[in-house]
């Protein structure tokens, strides 16, 4: 009998250091309300967002998947050469060939990572890390066993401005971060799966309806009424699995970092998988918009940045999408 | 005859409980005329949340459609105890 050789991996993982490039066009309330009829007041009571950040012509994906890239890189103390994977999570990408992380491993100098793109909507870097974490741990992250992951999307491109239910939500940005081998655990399991009786709830236009001349993208198309209701019934429940899944009690949780997709469905998951008042909870959708699969990591890089999160804390990150899909778990931050 | 089916009285202390925590109305001011939208100023979004809350509370299904004609907390409280008898 043939016996073939295994990959042989390691037994945590870890996330390392992160990086994060934000849309610099900052728009608020008050402007967006000259493009649509609505109130600032109406927008930030509904959603939390006071204002949002859209990506300037210059800033597009790949310019901003390599800006958190590179820092993340840094901050991990990594060289482009010991890539040995890249996953990039992103919806805003929109040739069918080659991925995102193809023309990223290039602007970044990594010689020749495993890279591939995965659509996971706002799910999508919590599936990343997953992913990442599975390479690591089964040996499949190359000779140094680093993956960098990035969550990067150009949401404004693909937002209906005539479309009352959706037009204000969205936003552009990239986080990115580095996962590698790790002595103690820091990645709970992930608690991730999809209703696909809902997967037209929020769905892309498809390009051959995109009407000549009036867009260049195909809009997201969503039912909020449908989303809102599933966020605080089931993806809270999810939360709960999440935090049960990684062996602690909500006590002993430092924070959570949902996806940032509206501030009132924070509020209703906070509510019903009755997390503590000591945990920090992130509201960074008030300056940000809803940035879809980068939303989490973004958030996690400004946390660190500004001293509300700290490294070896404990962190619940939770995405949740269009699909409809979701992926929960706890980490260590770095 | 159902044990477990709530009175009125405690069906109208929970529908206050709930929309104390969803939408920070002050228990008292949760009465039996007041109009959920109107005079309690509750959005369409912590309306869904309320309905999802007093669903797991009651053990009980209010389809969308009948969420509509919920528009007093009366309304709430005739609604929880028919579909008490008819579970």
């Amino acid at each position: 009998m043939t016996t073939l050789t295994t990959s042989t991996g390691a037994q945590y993982a870890r996330i390392l250091g992160t990086g994060s490039h934000r849309g610099s066009r900052v728009v608020t309330n008050e402007e967006m309300c000259t493009m649509i009829d609505s109130t600032p007041e109406w927008i930030e009571q509904r959603t939390g967002i006071k204002e949002r950040r859209w990506a300037t012509k210059d800033e597009t994906v790949l310019a901003m998947a390599t800006d958190a890239g590179r820092q993340a890189l840094e901050r991990a103390g990594v060289n482009p050469e010991q890539v040995g994977a890249i996953i990039v999570a992103s919806v805003s990408h929109h040739i069918p060939s080659p991925g995102l992380s193809d023309y990223l491993a290039r602007e970044l100098g990594c010689p020749s990572p495993a890279t591939f793109d995965i659509s996971a909507a706002c799910a999508g870097f919590v599936y990343a890390l997953t992913l990442a974490e599975s390479l690591v741990r089964a040996g499949h992250a190359g000779a140094n066993g680093f993956v960098l992951i990035v969550g990067v999307e150009r949401l404004s491109d693909m937002t209906n401005i005539a479309d009352r239910g959706t037009a204000f939500l969205f936003g552009d940005g990239a986080g990115a971060a580095v996962v590698r081998t790790s002595q103690t655990p820091a990645i709970s399991p992930a608690v991730w799966g999809s209703t696909p009786e809902n997967v037209k709830t929020i769905e892309n236009q498809r390009w051959t309806d995109v009407p000549d001349g009036d867009t260049d993208f195909p809009v997201i198309q969503m039912d909020g009424h449908t989303v809102y209701k599933w966020a605080l019934s089931e993806v809270a429940d999810h939360a709960g699995e999440a935090i049960r899944a990684a062996g602690i009690t909500p006590e002993q949780l430092d924070i959570f970092l949902p996806h940032q997709a509206n501030d009132r469905i924070t509020d209703a998951i906070v509510r019903h998988v009755h997390l503590p008042e000591s945990v920090m909870v992130c509201r960074d959708i008030a300056e940000m918009g809803n940035t879809s699969s980068a939303s989490i990591p973004i958030a996690m890089d400004a946390m660190l940045h500004d001293g509300r999160a700290h490294s070896g804390q404990t962190a619940l990150i939770i995405g949740f999408g269009a699909g409809l899909v979701y992926a929960g778990q706890v980490i260590v931050l770095p | 005859m159902a044990d477990n089916t709530a009175s009125t009285a405690e069906i109208l202390t929970k529908i206050a409980e709930i929309v104390n925590d969803v939408a920070g109305v002050p228990n008292e001011d949760v009465k039996p005329e007041k109009s959920f939208v109107d005079d309690l100023d509750i959005d369409s979004l912590s309306m869904v949340e309320i309905v999802y809350s007093l669903q797991e509370a009651f053990s009980i299904d209010i389809p969308d459609d009948d969420v509509k004609n919920l528009r007093t907390v009366q309304d709430a409280v005739d609604y929880i105890e028919k579909a008490q008898k008819t579970a």
